[in-house]
C-alpha cells in the first residue's frame, strides 16, 4: 500500500492512523450531513472503483458496465432479504456478491475472444441488458408498482446500524475488509498474473500465466466486490433500489473515478472517490456563492458535466498515473528520506 | 420460421423498415471509422457531436437565421470543435495508449454535451428538413419517404468520402496515415494536420447525422444516445471499415427490427435497447476480427 521507502515511519502507521480516525474521530465531530451526504457515498463509489480497479487497472480488461453489476448486487440483496426470511444481512451482502460474480463472469466471456475497444463496448451489453430486465420483471422489484423499493433496515445480531453514523459505520468496515482483501491479491500470484495479462498477453502465456482463466477471475472477483458496493449504494446510501440509480452515468463515474483516482491502485479509488463526491457538492456552493439566484439545477448540471469532462482530460493529459501519484509526490517532498536511496 | 399464417409482405416490411433504419446508425458509425481509421482513437464523443450540430443549426434556425446561413454557421461550429479537440486534446496526448485516448473522448463528449446544452438550453426542439414522412408503397410494402431520402443521403456521403480517399492528394495522406502512422511521419506527412482533418471530417459527417436524427427523434439530449446504437454496428463491422459500418449498420438495423417484431413478445419487449449488443456479441464469436477489419486491430 505505502511505498515502504516513502517515509522514516513504519509502513502500518498511515492505514492504522487513517482507520482511527474513521472509526474514532470522525464518528464523534462529525455531522449527520457529513455522514449521509458525503462519507456513506464515498465509501460506496470507492469500493465500486476497487472493484473496477482489479479488472482495468490490474488486469487490463476495460469495462463500462460497472453500474449494471452494482444494480445486481443491491437487488440480489433486497431479493435474498426478502424472500429469505432469517438470513443474517451480511449473508445475503455475500451471496448478493455472488450473484453479481456469476453475471460478472458471464459478461466476461467475450473477453476471451475480444481485446480492447471491443471487449469495451461489449461490457456495454451488460450495461443495457440488467437495466432493461430489472425494469421489465417486476418480480425483481417485489411487483412494487413504482419500481422503487425501500431498502431493509441494517441491523447484525441484534444491533441496529440505522442511524446515520451507524450507516456509516456498516458501509466503512465492508469497505475496509474489502479493499483490505484487495490489497492482499495485488500482491499474491493471481495478481501478478492480472498484471501480466494487462501488459502482454503473449508474454503471459508463455510464462504459464493461465490467461483464460485469469481474465474471468478478474471479471469473477471484481463483480463481486462492485456487487457489494451497489448493495451498499443502495441500503446505506440511498435506502432504496431502484435500477434508474444504476445507469450508464454512473458507470462512467466508476470510471471517472479510477482515472482521476490512479489506475491500478486501491488507494487511487478512495482518492478518486473522494474528488467526485465532494466536487458537485463544493461546485454548487461555490456557483450560488458566485452567481447567486442564476445559478440553478440545470446550469448546475450542465457545468458540473463540463468540469468533470474537462478535468478528465486535464488528468489523462498532465497526471496520468492519478491522484495518488501527486499526493506520493507531496508525501516525498513533506517527507524527505535522509539516507534511503 | 415458416408457420402457417407466416406473413411474408409484412415481413418484408419489417425487414426494409430494419435496412433503412441501420442507414442511420450507418451514418452515425461512419464518423467514428473516419477518427479510428487515422488516429486509432475511439471517439466516444461522436454522438455529442451529433447533439451539439444539431443543436446549433436548430436554435440557429429558431432564431430567425435561413435555412442555408444555420448550416453554414453549424458546419463552421464543427470545424472548429475538430481543430480545438486535435490542438488540446489529441496532441497533448499523442503515442498515449489507446485505452486513454478513449477516455479523454469520454470525457470530451461530457464537455461538448454541457457546452452544448449551457449555451443553446436543454428544452426539446422539433426540426423539420422538409422532407415529407409519409409512407409510399412499393410492391405492396410500405416505405417510408423520410429513411429513402436518408438513405440516398448517407449512400451520397459514403462515395463522396470514398472518392475522396481514393482520388484526391489529402485522402492518400489519409490512407498513409491510416496504413502506418510511423511511416507516414518519415515521409513527412504532417500528422496533426490530418489529424485535425479528420476530425473536422467527423464533424461534419456528424452534422448530417444530426439533421436526419433530429429530424427524426427531435432535437434534444437524448439524441448523444445515437452513440449506443452506433457501437454494436462497429463492433460488428470492424472499426476501420466504411463498408462494414454500412453493411454492419444495415445488418443490426434488420436483426433489431425483425428480432422486434419476432422475437421481443416473448421476453415482453422492448428488447431493443440491448439485441443490437446481442447480435453483435454473437457474430464475433463467430468471426473476431469482425467483418471487415483488419485482422490485427487489438482483438487477438
Amino acid at each position: 500500500m505505502m511505498n515502504p521507502n516513502a517515509s522514516r515511519f513504519p509502513a502500518w502507521l498511515g492505514p492504522v492512523a487513517l482507520l482511527a480516525v474513521a472509526y474514532g474521530v470522525l464518528p464523534i465531530v462529525g455531522s449527520s450531513y457529513l455522514f449521509e451526504a458525503i462519507l456513506t457515498p464515498f465509501l460506496a463509489l470507492s469500493l465500486a472503483a476497487v472493484g473496477l480497479n482489479l479488472l482495468t487497472g490490474y488486469a487490463g480488461q476495460v469495462s463500462l458496465g460497472s453500474a449494471a453489476f452494482m444494480a445486481v448486487g443491491a437487488f440480489a440483496a433486497y431479493n435474498f432479504n426478502l424472500r429469505l426470511p432469517g438470513l443474517p444481512l451480511l449473508m445475503s451482502l455475500v451471496l448478493a456478491g455472488f450473484v453479481a460474480t456469476a453475471l460478472g463472469v458471464v459478461f466476461g466471456l467475450p473477453s476471451l475472444r475480444l481485446r480492447g475497444f471491443y471487449l469495451a463496448v461489449s461490457t456495454l451489453a451488460a450495461q443495457f441488458f440488467v437495466q432493461w430486465a430489472l425494469t421489465k420483471f417486476s418480480w425483481f422489484s417485489n411487483n412494487n408498482p413504482s419500481g422503487v423499493i425501500d431498502a431493509p433496515s441494517l441491523s447484525i445480531f441484534g444491533l441496529s446500524f440505522d442511524s446515520s453514523i451507524g450507516r456509516y459505520l456498516f458501509a466503512l468496515t465492508i469497505v475496509v475488509v474489502l479493499a483490505w482483501l484487495a490489497q492482499r491479491l495485488v500482491n499474491t500470484q493471481t495478481g501478478h498474473n492480472f498484471i501480466a495479462v494487462r501488459d502482454n498477453e503473449l508474454a503471459a502465456k508463455v510464462i504459464g500465466v493461465p490467461v483464460l482463466r485469469t481474465k474471468l477471475l478478474a471479471f469473477a472477483i471484481s463483480s463481486f466486490v462492485i456487487g457489494v458496493a451497489g448493495a451498499l449504494w443502495a441500503f446505506a446510501y440511498l435506502r432504496t433500489v431502484e435500477p434508474a440509480g444504476f445507469n450508464l452515468d454512473r458507470s462512467f463515474q466508476v470510471v471517472f473515478i479510477i482515472i482521476i483516482g490512479g489506475l491500478a491502485s486501491i488507494r487511487g479509488a478512495f482518492f478518486g472517490a473522494a474528488l467526485l463526491v465532494v466536487f458537485p457538492l463544493i461546485l454548487s456552493r461555490l456557483g450560488s456563492f458566485l452567481l447567486g439566484d442564476h445559478f440553478d439545477s440545470g446550469v448546475l448540471d450542465m457545468t458540473q458535466h463540463i468540469v468533470l469532462g474537462a478535468l478528465i482530460i486535464f488528468f489523462l493529459i498532465a497526471e496520468p498515473d492519478g491522484l495518488v501519484a501527486l499526493w506520493d509526490r507531496l508525501k516525498k517532498r513533506l517527507l524527505p528520506i535522509p539516507n534511503n536511496p | 420460421m415458416l408457420m402457417p399464417d407466416f406473413d411474408f409482405l409484412f415481413f418484408a416490411e419489417v425487414l426494409v423498415g430494419g435496412l433503412l433504419a441501420g442507414v442511420m446508425y450507418s451514418l452515425v458509425a461512419i464518423g467514428f471509422v473516419l477518427i479510428y481509421k487515422t488516429s486509432h482513437v475511439l471517439n466516444f464523443a461522436q454522438g455529442s457531436m451529433v447533439l451539439l450540430a444539431a443543436l446549433t443549426f436548430v436554435s440557429l434556425l429558431e432564431r430567425g437565421v435561413p435555412f442555408w446561413a444555420s448550416l453554414l454557421l453549424s458546419l463552421a461550429v464543427m470545424v472548429l470543435l475538430g481543430l480545438a479537440v486535435e490542438r488540446t486534446v489529441l496532441r497533448p496526448l499523442v503515442n498515449k495508449p489507446p485505452i486513454t485516448l478513449f477516455m479523454a473522448t469520454l470525457g470530451l463528449s461530457y464537455v461538448i454535451e454541457g457546452v452544448a446544452q449551457l449555451v443553446w438550453g436543454t428544452q426539446v426542439h422539433g426540426l423539420d428538413l422538409g422532407i415529407d414522412d409519409k409512407p409510399f408503397e412499393v410492391a405492396g410494402i410500405l416505405i417510408s419517404k423520410f429513411d429513402l431520402v436518408a438513405a440516398g443521403i448517407a449512400a451520397a456521403m459514403v462515395a463522396l468520402l470514398t472518392g475522396f480517399f481514393r482520388y484526391t492528394r489529402i485522402g492518400l495522406a489519409f490512407r498513409a496515415a491510416a496504413d502506418d502512422q510511423l511511416a507516414a511521419f518519415a515521409v513527412g506527412l504532417r500528422l496533426p494536420r490530418i489529424w485535425a482533418a479528420t476530425w473536422v471530417a467527423a464533424g461534419v459527417v456528424s452534422l448530417v447525422a444530426g439533421l436526419l436524427w433530429g429530424a427524426r427523434l427531435g432535437v434534444q439530449f437524448s439524441l448523444s444516445f445515437v452513440v449506443l446504437k452506433a457501437l454494436p454496428v462497429l463492433v460488428l463491422g470492424g472499426f476501420d471499415s466504411i463498408l462494414g459500418a454500412i453493411v454492419g449498420g444495415l445488418l443490426i438495423g434488420a436483426g433489431e427490427k425483425l428480432s422486434e417484431v419476432y422475437i421481443g413478445p416473448f421476453f415482453g419487449g422492448g428488447i431493443e435497447s440491448w439485441f443490437a449488443y446481442v447480435i453483435a456479441l454473437m457474430f464475433l464469436l463467430v468471426r473476431p476480427a469482425g467483418l471487415f477489419g483488419r485482422k490485427l486491430v487489438e482483438k487477438a
